[in-house]
């Protein structure tokens, strides 16, 4: 540290010297006054000498008034200090989401076109009871904002600061009572003709299905926390044998663009060229995503062995497949009625989409990989694929 | 002559860099004649002949960049201020911030990743600074800003930036991270270079007022406060719990970062700095700090930046960082172009004291050398590290492994699933491995 400061000064000191050719005496006296570092014994620390003034700062800034605080200390605890009185109900509410919040988290909140889905009907009656939410022990799940959320108070505060998305802060406090309402009409923690007010908030708190999945049993808090890994710096011969645990699949070698010109060209270690295969694939899959998106409009019909478009789909959020593919319309991947149509005529498709679901793949649909699923039974792959292969069949 | 002594230079396999900058420039302007056009076509070829026969390429007497003087060294240069604001050169365009595909639908709630890949030092160039934004990010008149201090305080304060510029300043300098770098990576190698896996990470100077001195002005209640709650002036507000021990500590509002103003992306005109804690809760467009008895549950602390155990418990309030560290070169999506000499360099950071020793592994974790560390070594930034490799031309993996003034060493990805799976998201700080191939191709692999 003090070799650092010193080498600083004497730097910034040495190019002034050199351009006014002045003689070097200041050079010393500046270093003997940059050497205030206690670890360098027989060296004399430069103080500060005390100031007159010290603390003497009281006339900067002011008192804020009591409508400032008003009008800024918005906040909502999870005891509901801050929570101002009003009222919403649940119509009311399904009223204001479908004015405003549909287009982005979709009229049952369920949609993840734009944002995680709030709701997905993966909240049950018993994690309502027992206030820990099931799913989130099931790895294929998305994980959606009411499998997540301990506090109803959270819900009011956000959605009262910060939405709707495009226009923050313009709804009225009735107006977050209600579009609270509808969501956890949506949830299943409330029925159709409730009404949510400052006094039955605390009643909904004790339904709240994931209440009791918090833990602050960690080391991440404080900052003398205990940490929950033990690594050993062992240095020779620590490990027999070094196994590849994971590495990037080579269709996805571009999904992130052209790596080359991504690094410094000129140097020891440029980077690899990935570029035109990823470039081209980006571009079919824009177009490919339009057209898809222009006629897929019509859901797959039901699959011979009378697997339905339900089934089928309650089978691909099982498999949390449903985070990037939807029916119609492309989100991350392409959706399930386009994948159907474009293999509509390909007599092996089935097996084709088998491999691809199991193995994943890269470049028909974009640049986005889809990654391998290893964890889904084969029985099932199976049955997915034959009910996306007989989509035209009907 | 002896040819073998000739040393061109390094033979690049593209002609692309045959024409000068200004050359590509006045091409995409669309201001080249049709004389000047002919002439680069004849050039190019003549470059390209060259390449095919690389011990002709400079005339056989040495570098045609020494025979042949360049015209930057026959012309007169730009005058002062010709940028007012001074820009990188043309030549480093390759190094910017970078999203991911597939990470947001909508660039208001993404992020953009640094380079770590082309940084050097410990400092992060303030238009690099990597982005995460909620709402999108706003351009605040800071005549217009204020902020605010309430809740368990006497004196409910109100401060103009003037009034905090004229306040006693600190400048420190911090590493910032966010809780979710290396989130894409919990599961499985997923991205392809340091600026994807890592980029979430930046070093920087800031300047501002100890929050304990504006604490103490407002005369906080130092038997209740418990806890500081921090919110921002955009339109998402922004709201996170700080542990008042962290803000007492070494916790600032900032308003400089690398001697000049916050730039806007970063908070402009006044951000929240908590030292070694995730980024999410350093507050950006600060406008207002309450003192409370309990912490408050915000939205980004009950559905987002809460970390899932395998048991189905999310850990709440999760805020350190623990110690982890990056080879940043050679790494993922690089390519090694000959056998030799190599200075691995990489960055080391802790939530908790200082960076004291790096260790880097080329075969995988098997033996491990000491690296050395650049001064200076400061709490809670980025401390660069260094050494010395001689690539033999055979397969490679490339580690390093953080250890910190309070004896943690950073762990592996097998140590880290085992305590928490490879669900939770934040705050993943395992070793990083880089797979080098006999090609001298560099790839993001996982290792156990």
């Amino acid at each position: 540290m003090c070799t650092w400061v010193n080498r600083l000064a004497l730097l910034g000191l040495l190019s002034a010297l050199v351009g006014c050719g002045a003689d070097t005496a200041p050079v010393a006296e500046a270093e003997a006054a940059q050497t205030g570092n206690d670890d360098q014994p027989g060296m004399a620390a430069t103080q500060p000498s005390p100031s007159p003034w010290q603390g003497k700062y009281g006339d900067v800034g002011r008192a804020a008034t009591a409508a400032e605080i008003q009008a800024w200390d918005i906040d909502v605890r999870p005891d509901f200090k801050g929570l101002p009185p009003g009222s919403g109900s649940v119509e009311e509410g399904e009223e204001v989401w479908l004015a405003q919040c549909s287009s982005c988290h979709g009229d049952f909140g369920d949609s993840n076109e734009v944002f995680t889905p709030l709701v997905l009907g993966n909240v049950t009656e018993q994690d309502i009871e027992t206030g820990r939410v099931e799913a989130l022990n099931d790895p294929a799940r998305v994980r959606t904002t009411f499998m997540k959320v301990s506090t109803v108070s959270t819900l009011w505060d956000y959605i009262h600061r910060a939405m709707p998305w495009n226009n923050p802060k313009s709804l009225s406090d009735d107006e977050v009572y209600a579009v609270l309402a509808y969501l956890l009409n949506l949830a299943y923690i409330v029925d159709y003709e409730f009404t949510l007010s400052h006094e039955n908030i605390d009643d909904i708190q004790a339904k709240m299905p994931n209440r009791n999945g918090m833990t602050r049993d960690h080391g991440l808090w404080k900052i003398d926390g205990e940490p929950d890994t033990a690594n050993v710096a062992c240095m020779t011969d620590c490990d027999d044998e070094v196994e590849i645990l994971s590495s990037i699949p080579d269709y996805a070698e571009g999904a992130n663009g052209n790596l080359a010109q991504q690094m410094r060209p000129y140097t020891a270690t440029p980077g690899i060229e990935t570029a035109e295969e990823a470039q081209e694939a980006g571009v079919e899959a824009a177009s490919a995503g339009n057209e898809q998106t222009a006629t897929g409009d019509t859901a797959p019909a039901p699959a011979d062995d009378g697997m339905t478009a339900d089934t089928a789909m309650a089978l691909a959020g099982e498999y949390g497949c449903t985070g990037c593919h939807q029916m119609d319309g492309k989100l991350v991947g392409p959706g399930f009625a386009a994948i159907s149509d474009k293999y509509a005529d390909r007599d092996d498709a089935a097996a084709y989409l088998a491999d691809k679901i199991r193995n994943g793949g890269k470049g028909v649909w974009g640049q986005i990989p889809m990654p391998p699923q290893p964890d889904i039974p084969d029985e099932d792959i199976a049955a997915l694929a034959e009910w996306l292969a007989s989509g035209d069949s009907n | 002559m002896d040819r073998t002594k000739v040393r061109p230079g390094r033979i690049r396999p593209a002609p692309e860099n045959f024409l000068d900058a200004d050359s590509l420039d006045a091409i995409r302007r669309g201001q080249i004649d049709e004389d000047r056009r002919s002439f680069i076509r004849k050039s190019f070829l003549a470059a390209t002949a060259a390449m095919a026969a690389p011990a002709a390429m400079a005339a056989g007497d040495g570098d045609e960049h020494i025979l042949n003087l360049p015209p930057w060294s026959k012309k007169l240069g730009y005058p002062v201020a010709h940028n007012p604001y001074g820009q990188p050169s043309k030549y480093e365009s390759n190094l910017v911030r970078r999203t991911s595909p597939g990470l947001a639908a909508t660039d208001q709630a993404n992020v953009a990743f640094s380079p770590l890949q082309g940084m050097f030092g410990i400092i992060t160039a303030s238009g690099l600074h990597f982005e995460r934004h909620h709402q999108g990010w706003v351009d605040i008149d800071p005549a217009k800003h204020r902020l605010m201090i309430n809740g368990l305080v006497d004196k409910p304060r109100v401060y103009t930036m003037d009034d905090l510029m004229r306040l006693p300043s600190v400048s420190r300098i911090n590493f910032v991270e966010c809780g979710a770098n290396s989130a894409m990576e919990w599961g499985n190698a997923a991205v392809p270079t340091v600026q994807y896996t890592h980029g979430m990470l930046s070093g920087n100077e800031y300047t501002g007022v100890l929050l304990s001195t504006l604490l103490e002005d407002a005369g906080f209640d130092e038997k209740k406060a418990k806890y500081l709650l921090a919110e921002g002036a955009d339109g998402s507000s922004m709201t996170r719990t700080i542990d008042i021990e962290r803000a007492l500590d070494d916790a600032m509002v900032a308003y400089g970062s690398n001697g000049e103003m916050l730039r806007p992306e970063n908070g402009y005109p006044l951000r929240l700095v908590v030292p070694g804690v995730q980024g999410v809760s350093w507050v950006k467009w600060l406008r207002r700090l309450e003192v409370g008895d309990q912490p408050y549950a915000t939205k980004d602390e009950t559905s987002h930046y809460v970390d899932l155990m395998p048991d189905g418990m999310q850990r709440q309030y999760t805020s350190i960082h623990e110690a982890k560290s990056v080879i940043t070169t050679p790494s993922g999506g690089q390519k090694l172009l000959k056998q030799g000499y190599y200075n691995v360099s990489g960055l080391a950071w802790t939530g908790r004291g200082h960076i004291k020793r790096v260790d880097v592994s080329v075969d995988g974790g098997k033996n491990w050398h000491t690296a050395r560390l650049e001064e200076p070594v400061l709490p809670k930034a980025l401390t660069r590290f260094n050494i010395d490799w001689v690539w033999d031309g055979g397969p490679a993996i490339l580690q390093s492994r953080a250890i910190d003034s309070t004896g943690f060493v950073q762990p592996t990805y097998s140590q880290l699933r085992d305590a928490r799976g490879s669900r939770s998201i934040y705050h993943n700080n395992a070793i990083q491995s880089w797979q080098v191939s006999e090609s001298g191709e560099v790839a993001n692999v996982h290792v156990g």
